[in-house]
């Protein structure tokens, strides 16, 4: 009746292993976590811990950095991530970021940006992937006589929705979002959690935030995440997020989420 | 669109209420109805389905502590979650009252002992409408109708000294029903006891509309035993 959520979800990222290193630095240590489908999964824990770092891994961000090194798997649908090409598995593994950061252009050509690089070219096709993205991002009302207008003339909530909007019209499965509403303002933020909430009907979400009362609010799984003495980062507990806010199992997330450490 | 999801979560805990309310609502009927009707089997139904009521509070309060740890209620939000929390409570308590009449009627058993039925069925009654209508006030926050209830108190109150009046002058005249008629002072006590308790959801009403902690009636506390 109340909780109907006690059916453990499938996986969609099962995460076996998964070490990181920077040069001689170990970042992430032996994760071994599964992602649940169509569920917002939040991470986390103190600064340093690799939450970011972590989320990352999923569409091969760390790559871009040169002294990153991996071991373990990542698996997305049954799939090694690291088997498949970078560009492809970034099309299915969206991200977006803590500070909005639209293209300086058009809103419109900030969404068909994507479907464009990804070959699409006929401009009717484009204008129904731009008016179904922003729709989904809650944008498209505010938004819709000024789409000519600049992505950057936006209030920073709506850039971040229009941020979402771009992520989402190159359909992904899953959405990275890295403390996507620590830039905004109270308000812009529920709405962000509103629309979080309605995205993961299609989609499979994972969210790092420093705010545990956003983890608390918004999510329905909740990974906690601490440095060792080494400051390599590694899981403590994860669970359904409303046993770790009102009765985590391990001492530390007790600790970490009352506000006695970190 | 700020808060849906929050905002449909309370609205659930509110209907949960609601369906405990009837809850208690139909067992203390029942109870009322199978003492006067000395049906033990129902009374020992009654008893079983107690289990029901007390599950049910759990779930709302567990369903309260969830929202108040994941999503920092605040101001009305957190009135309303606190008072909830106490009305399930109150609820709970009236559902033993139930049990409790449940449990005399058992223990009566075929006893001949002359019973002033038509006041003790008023009682319950009375204290029945007076809880249904105090949690419609209570999910509408209609601080009029909370404020307006808990004079009808008066009418149980006079009920249960007539009771009580009756039930001694009975046992004075005749010492040998001691026993059995002291099962019927607490049947009514029970029946007392259950419209106060909807005093306090009445409390709690204009609690979360006004914020303000208010005693609305003058009935001195609980005496136990």
């Amino acid at each position: 009746m109340i909780d109907n959520n006690n059916v453990i979800p499938q996986t969609k990222i099962s995460v076996e292993n998964f070490n990181l290193f920077y040069g001689k630095f170990q970042a992430l240590d032996k994760i071994t976590i599964d992602i649940p489908v169509n569920q917002i999964t939040a991470i986390i824990g103190p600064s340093g811990c690799g939450k970011s770092t972590f989320i990352r891994s999923f569409n091969r961000m760390n790559e871009l950095i040169p002294s990153v090194r991996t071991e373990g798997h990542i698996i997305l649908d049954g799939k090694n991530i690291f088997d498949i090409d970078p560009v492809e598995l970034r099309k299915q593994v969206g991200m977006v970021f803590q500070r909005p950061n639209p293209f300086p252009k058009t809103i419109f050509e900030n969404i068909a940006f994507g479907p464009r690089a990804h070959g699409i070219r006929d401009h009717r096709i484009l204008e129904e992937i731009v008016e179904k993205s922003l729709r989904q991002a809650a944008l498209w009302d505010e938004v819709k006589d000024t789409l000519n207008k600049s992505g950057l003339a936006l209030s920073g909530g709506q850039q971040q929705r229009l941020c979402i909007a771009r992520a989402l019209a190159v359909e992904p499965e899953v959405i990275l979002m890295d403390e996507p509403a620590s830039a905004l303002d109270p308000i812009a933020t529920l709405k962000i959690e509103e629309l979080i909430e309605q995205l993961k009907e299609k989609y499979t979400i994972v969210i790092v935030t420093h705010n545990m009362q956003q983890a608390a609010r918004a999510s329905d799984f909740t990974l906690f995440f601490n440095m060792a003495e080494n400051r390599a980062g590694y899981l403590v507990e994860s669970g359904k997020t409303t046993d770790i806010f009102t009765n985590p199992k391990n001492e530390l997330t007790e600790q970490y989420i009352s506000g006695r450490f970190g | 669109m700020a808060r849906e999801l929050f905002e449909r979560k309370i609205k659930q805990i509110q209907d949960e209420i609601l369906l405990l309310g009837s809850m208690v609502e139909q067992a203390t009927l029942d109870s009322v109805t199978s003492f006067k009707d000395r049906d033990i089997e129902t009374a020992k139904t009654l008893i079983e389905d107690d289990q029901n009521i007390n599950d049910k509070r759990f779930a709302i309060e567990n369903a309260i502590l969830i929202l108040l740890a994941t999503q920092q209620p605040l101001a009305h939000d957190l009135r309303l979650l606190a008072a909830m929390l106490l009305v399930a409570n109150e609820l709970e308590r009236m559902g033993d009252y139930a049990k409790g009449i449940a449990n005399n009627t058992i223990r009566l058993g075929i006893s001949d002992l002359p019973i002033p039925y038509r006041d003790i069925e008023k009682m319950g009654e009375l204290a029945v409408s007076m809880l249904h209508r105090s949690l419609s006030a209570f999910i509408n926050e209609d601080i009029n109708q909370a404020i307006a209830i808990p004079q009808e108190d008066d009418q149980v109150d006079a009920l249960f000294n007539k009771c009580y009046r009756t039930i001694v002058n009975g046992m004075i005249a005749n010492p040998a029903t001691i026993d059995d008629a002291s099962l019927l002072l607490w049947v009514v006590h029970n029946l007392e006891r259950l419209a106060d308790r909807v005093v306090n959801i009445c409390e709690r009403t204009v609690f979360i509309k006004s914020g303000e902690m208010m005693e609305m009636d003058g009935s001195e506390d609980e005496v136990e035993g």
